[in-house]
């Protein structure tokens, strides 16, 4: 058998044999990031639909002053509920999201036919207030509206007068790419699979034999050491491979859980994404093999090695940051650039738009590219005598 | 056969192999002996190219190992300082591991490995993953490991340190047999008893130098002294790090 692959053979069933290597390697980096997905989505999901559908319940104060319009807003669905003894207190304390307050003077005001003023307390800093607010405040429009119009009428003039502009919404985004910008940490997750379902398998091949003295018998074989390290870095590649197929798929049948369409949203991912996915994710796999291998090398102990390694998984959270920060314009410049090409690529197929093939070779050149100078540092590295002296 | 000519290693300031020459005989057991950081292991490290000598020549079976390393790590079987198993793996399993990396066919391997856990009587530990073990248990994994691809020159860095009474007598019937089938031993110790047992040939080390290189009885005739404990001690000046 080849060298390469009987060092790649035994890596892999020796680790399979770890029970802390199998479990965040196949169970903890891929299903980590699907399962909390499924369940903070049905919570925010949850939330926010009850509040979007439901009775909405405000606090008054002052409802005996404009029982007419208590009453045209409870036909819209308000549900209003007894004053507070402090409106501000009650909305700062968030024992409300909104509060309507209407003023002793309201029936005088409106019999005068004078603009008539009625108040919105809210906390537009808490979460979760606007869609009250907005929702009250559509109610008031509404009313402010049809008033308005019988005022009109009353006088014998069309409403029509009145409205000199009329808007017309036309949404551009489909349910698929409204899903995408609410998916948009996906691609994270996939990294964060490939990073974690690779690392102790690195950190174990290099830090972790050197630390049990078994490099030094191994290098002693007549086998060429770039050999014994194609070897290792196909086992962590193994590892990082099963760990984002596992992800991918997680995320799909996640998918099937997640109550998207109530949103106006569809999240599905095919067989198309997934193939797509694993092949722009390629090239982030054996770099992150290389960079870790790299690190691990450099590293004194098995503790130390994954030290550093801790510090190293914080870069792939930087594209991801960057594009919720900032709305970036996709441009092909990005795919050329690893991590940030996969998660604009990720990011176009979940909002359903087609990435051309040259984009995803740009990524695949430019990722391998890197890949090979990281790899040939690590082999002289590897090279090096102090590597495999363990005292 | 295995030739050292002039070796030199610095590590910083400090000398760690400063002009080593000797050369280990086929058929013949070299012993390598010298007190506590004299330079053994850094020596036998060159010999099996894990480093590279800042000068000097080392050549096993006539081959340059600056030359071409992988050749010549082809006909060594090493033993080094460092033991390290695969913990999670079986005995058998690490040796079939190495025996793979020399490309040996399984038929050969089998045959080899066989013939080792016999001579080596590690028949009852062969299935058992090697976390956990003896010290003795340890090294004869070690060393069949090592063997396993029928190497003619065998270099063993202290390979009885740690073991009991009964493991040391093992290994030394061991490298006997190994003597008697022609092969080219070579081993390090500190410890005089063993190196006079065993050698046909003494290498004595002192400060990354050759101070002596002889028979042990011509050891004992150069240096007037009755016996080889009292030899060693006269050839390296100073009773330092003796003990065994």
């Amino acid at each position: 058998m080849n060298a390469i692959l009987t060092v790649w053979w035994k890596e892999v069933k020796e680790n399979l044999r770890d029970k802390r290597t199998v479990m965040s390697a196949l169970i903890y980096a891929p299903l980590f990031g699907p399962i909390m997905f499924v369940v903070l989505m049905n919570v925010q999901i949850n939330h926010e639909l009850s509040k979007a559908e439901g009775p909405l319940k405000v606090p008054v104060v002052g409802a005996q002053y404009a029982p007419n319009l208590i009453n045209a807003l409870k036909q819209q669905g308000l549900d209003p509920q007894p004053a507070p003894h402090d409106p501000e207190a009650a909305v700062r304390d968030r024992d409300a999201d909104v509060v309507l307050q209407i003023p002793s003077d309201y029936g005088k005001t409106w019999r005068a036919g004078e603009p008539a003023q009625v108040e919105l307390i809210y906390d537009a800093s808490q979460t979760g207030t606007s869609t009250p607010r907005e929702r009250l405040e559509g109610m008031l429009k509404n009313y402010i509206r049809e008033q308005g119009a019988m005022r009109l009428v009353a006088r014998g003039l069309s409403p029509g007068i009145a409205t000199p502009l009329v808007i017309g919404d036309r949404d551009q985004s489909t349910p698929q790419s409204r899903s995408g910008l609410v998916f948009g940490i996906l691609p994270y997750f996939f990294v964060i699979a490939i990073f974690v379902g690779g690392m102790y398998l690195a950190i174990d091949l290099t830090a972790g034999e050197r630390e049990r003295q078994s490099l030094e018998p191994l290098f002693a074989n007549p086998v060429a050491r770039w050999r014994i390290l194609a070897g290792k870095l196909g086992a962590i590649g193994a590892f990082s491979l099963a760990s984002l197929v596992l992800c991918v798929i997680g995320f799909a049948v996640a998918g099937h859980f997640m109550p998207a369409e109530k949103l106006g949203m569809s999240f599905d991912l095919g067989a198309a994404f997934i193939g797509k996915v694993l092949l722009l994710e390629l090239p982030l796999l054996v770099l992150f093999a290389v960079l870790q291998t790299l690190v691990a090398a450099f590293a004194k102990s098995y503790r130390e090695a994954q030290t550093y390694l801790s510090l190293l998984m914080i870069l792939p959270i930087v594209p991801s940051m960057l594009m919720s920060f900032m709305p970036v314009k996709p441009a092909t410049w990005m795919y050329a650039v690893p991590l940030l090409g996969q998660q604009i690529g990720i990011s176009e197929l979940l909002r359903g738009r087609a990435i051309g093939m040259d984009d995803i070779g740009i990524a695949l050149v430019c990722g391998f590219a890197a890949t090979l100078l990281v790899g040939l540092v690590t082999a002289q590295i590897y090279r090096s005598e102090r590597l495999a002296i363990s005292a | 056969m295995i030739e050292v000519k002039n070796l030199h290693k610095a590590f910083g300031k400090v000398k760690a192999v400063d002009g080593v020459s000797f050369t280990a005989r086929d058929g013949e057991i070299t012993g390598l002996l010298g007190p506590n950081g004299a330079g053994k292991t850094t020596t036998l490290r060159m010999l099996y190219t894990l480093m590279e000598p800042d000068s000097g020549q080392v050549l096993v079976d006539d081959m340059d190992a600056a030359r071409d390393p992988v050749a010549v790590r082809r006909v060594l079987g090493v033993l080094p300082d460092a033991r390290g198993l695969y913990k999670r793996l079986t005995a058998g399993e690490n040796i079939d591991y190495f025996a793979r990396l020399h490309g040996i066919d399984d038929t050969t391997m089998h045959a080899r490995r066989e013939a080792l856990v016999d001579a080596l009587e590690m028949r009852d530990i062969l299935e058992r993953r090697t976390e956990g073990f003896s010290q003795g248990q340890r090294v004869k994994t070690a060393i069949a490991r090592a063997l396993v691809h029928d190497p003619k020159n065998i270099i063993l860095d202290e390979p009885t340190n740690g073991l009991d009474v009964m493991s040391t007598r093992g290994l030394r019937r061991f490298m006997q047999q190994l003597k008697g089938e022609g092969r080219c031993v070579l081993f390090s110790s500190h410890i005089m008893q063993e190196v006079a047992a065993l050698c046909d040939r003494i290498v004595v080390i002192a400060r990354g130098r050759v101070v002596a290189d002889d028979t042990p009885d011509a050891l004992r005739a150069q240096t007037g002294a009755t016996n080889l404990e009292d030899a060693f001690v006269k050839i390296i000046g100073s009773e330092e790090g003796l003990a065994a």
